[in-house]
């Protein structure tokens, strides 16, 4: 058995008199993808941004590699290997590809007493990468707005892949996408999980997370029930669990087991 | 090999062939290519026996055009970066003023006025850039205020120090100064004395110049125009901090998970532009003599049009140093054409408003498809 990579233990977060998050306990294998279920309000996006490092937890441990971690900010938790990847706001749609790809780990190369942009380096890894996700770029000097929003979720993830990440937080990346779009991302989640990195995977959507999930775990207004295999539950369980059961089964019944 | 195959994948059907003609237009200095080829196509046609074409007239519409240039190189990075600045006019009356007032008034050697005026200027610069990123506010308010701020300090200082608007003597204290001929001095004289000897140039045939060419040399406005050009041009395309300046403007928020420092950046680009208001300045008021407090007026505004013209989106995120240059250059050929052309300069304005919406119009024609948008 392996060891996880991160441990979150008892986490903790309270906003003023908000309890958002009320003890939660979570470990992240390297390799596996957990799927963090949950419906709107349940903590989720709060408990990612606990483990990328943009809130501290008010109570509970946080372990990484087996060492308790302590992020001042997102920055510190990118720099150890936590990379977030972000439902909007990942890439600049009037940037090329490799720009976007490259912005904010620019490679430089030295001409003199120049530093400059090493864009032939650049395009070079962008258009390999891509390759490697499947996507056919017509070249990487195109805009990254004629991209659909899957492949724009793909390269945000190649991106992260290629600069070293070992947990991969994936915020919602299919909740506005088409069918096939989404097939293209859970595609992609799987080729990262085959090279040993870590998956978060932020869903609401159950199918989505059967489809790709080792572990599950569905947090309910800041708690969690424990954490599932897969092959131990049905989908239809995690539905109940994630709407809080009775609610849910009366509404089932009068929809006529549609949901 | 099977493998190798399998990993550059047959081409996407639904990637449609674009034309290499298309994909070259498909540029932030479209606008200002076709602008400039059709300007100069006009003027050739219409005024080249003006005087226009000669090196006198080659050197007056190149003088004002580098003078936009100058403006324009700032303004342009500042709009990539996703932010106007307003104040760019008042910046230009209120360093010629300061310096008047240190080196004529207070007697300072005038290299000192110089370098405190650049200090105290791109100062303000960042006071702009740390305002607008602090309170979050546009930057078009924050500058709207430094335009009336620095304007009225820019009328009320000479007042109440020298009792008027105007202070002169600005060539007298630079005499023999070695700063002031680095922005008002002039360079390559002998070559222009050697083409005047060999009848390539108009030489003055009467009076106490007789012999020596009539234009003596390039303008240090016209270096500087030069030089800032090339530094801006670099910077963004090929530097690191250039994919910041676009990432600060295109998505702030997504640059910031990236990692950029989108508020350095921007801070950085305020006193860009102010850097480059402060050198138009301090050319002119090395030119002139004197410091007016009515310097400047309305160039923040010409800025930003040569800025468009040259390819910008007002949203940021997308423009090109060079297209804002030759946005500058068909503002100097058209605003001095016209004038040798004989046509009433009031027209001047009426071209400047249609040719704003043209480039406007075609700006975004561009951002949608590079965008994708529909």
């Amino acid at each position: 058995m392996t060891e996880p990579i991160i441990q979150m233990q008892n986490i903790e977060k309270h906003f003023g008199s908000v309890i958002a998050l009320a003890g939660v306990s979570v470990d992240i294998f390297p390799g596996e993808c957990h799927c963090l279920l949950g419906d709107n309000g349940a903590g989720k996006s709060t408990f990612i941004k606990t483990m990328s490092g943009v809130h501290k937890p008010t109570h509970g441990d946080i372990l990484f590699e087996g060492r308790p971690m302590h992020f001042a900010d997102p920055r510190d938790a990118i720099s150890a290997g936590i990379a977030t990847v972000h439902q909007h706001l990942a890439m600049i749609p009037l940037m090329s590809v490799s720009r976007n790809f490259f912005m904010g780990n620019e490679p430089v190369k030295k001409i003199g007493p120049l530093t400059l942009f090493d864009h032939d380096y650049a395009n070079r890894v962008t258009m390999e990468e891509m390759r490697k996700m499947g996507i056919n770029l017509r070249g990487p000097d195109q805009a990254v707005g004629t991209l659909s929003g899957g492949e724009r979720q793909t390269v945000a993830i190649a991106r992260a892949v290629h600069f070293g990440a070992k947990v991969l937080i994936l915020d919602e990346p299919t909740s506005a996408l088409g069918v096939r779009q989404t097939a293209n991302v859970l595609a992609t989640i799987d080729k990262v999980r085959k090279q040993g990195i870590a998956v978060v995977f932020i869903t609401h959507n159950v199918r989505h997370a059967m489809a790709v999930g080792d572990r599950f775990t569905v947090l309910n207004r800041g708690q969690t029930l424990g954490t599932a295999m897969k092959g131990e539950i049905s989908p239809e369980e995690l539905q109940d669990l994630m709407a809080g059961g009775q609610e849910l089964a009366q509404l089932e019944g009068s929809l006529g087991g549609t949901v | 090999m099977a493998e190798a195959a399998q990993t550059t994948p047959a081409a996407d059907e639904r990637i449609k062939q674009i034309s290499p003609l298309r994909k070259a237009l498909i540029r932030p200095e479209l606008g200002g290519m076709v602008g400039t080829v059709a300007v100069f196509t006009f003027f050739l046609l219409f005024a080249f026996d003006s005087g226009m074409f000669n090196s006198q007239g080659v050197m007056n519409w190149s003088i004002v055009s580098a003078q936009f240039m100058i403006i324009a190189v700032g303004a342009c990075l500042l709009m990539i970066a996703g932010e106007f600045d307003l104040s760019v006019g008042s910046m230009i009356g209120f360093a010629g003023m300061m310096i008047a007032i240190f080196g004529v008034t207070l007697g300072w050697p005038i290299w000192i006025a110089i370098i405190v005026t650049f200090v105290l200027c791109t100062g303000i610069g960042a006071l702009n850039g740390f305002i607008v990123i602090r309170t979050g506010l546009p930057s078009f308010i924050v500058t709207l205020a430094f335009l009336f701020i620095l304007r009225g300090f820019t009328i009320y200082l000479p007042q109440i120090i020298e009792r008027k608007t105007i202070i002169g003597g600005i060539k007298d204290v630079a005499e023999g100064d070695w700063l002031a001929p680095v922005f008002g001095g002039k360079i390559l004289q002998g070559f222009f004395q050697w083409m005047g000897e060999a009848g390539l140039i108009t030489t003055f045939t009467r009076g106490t110049r007789a012999g020596q060419p009539v234009v003596d040399g390039i303008p240090m406005l016209i270096v500087w125009a030069i030089v800032l050009i090339i530094f801006g041009h670099v910077l963004l395309t090929k530097t690191k901090f250039g994919n910041w300046i676009f990432a600060a403007g295109g998505d702030a928020e997504a640059a910031r998970n990236s990692g950029v420092p989108v508020n350095r950046v921007k801070v950085l680009m305020f006193m860009m532009t102010a850097f480059c208001a402060t050198v138009f300045a301090v050319c002119q008021v090395m030119e002139f003599g004197s410091a007016g407090a009515d310097r400047g007026l309305l160039k923040e505004f010409e800025a930003i049009i040569a800025v468009v013209i040259g390819g910008a989106l007002l949203t940021g995120g997308y423009g090109s140093v060079l297209g804002a240059a030759l946005g500058a250059l068909i503002f100097g050929v058209v605003q001095q054409g016209l004038f040798f052309a004989g046509v009433e300069s009031s027209l001047f304005r009426v071209f400047l408003g249609v040719i704003l919406l043209g480039a406007v119009i075609l700006n975004t024609y561009i951002r949608r498809v590079i965008t994708g948008e529909r």
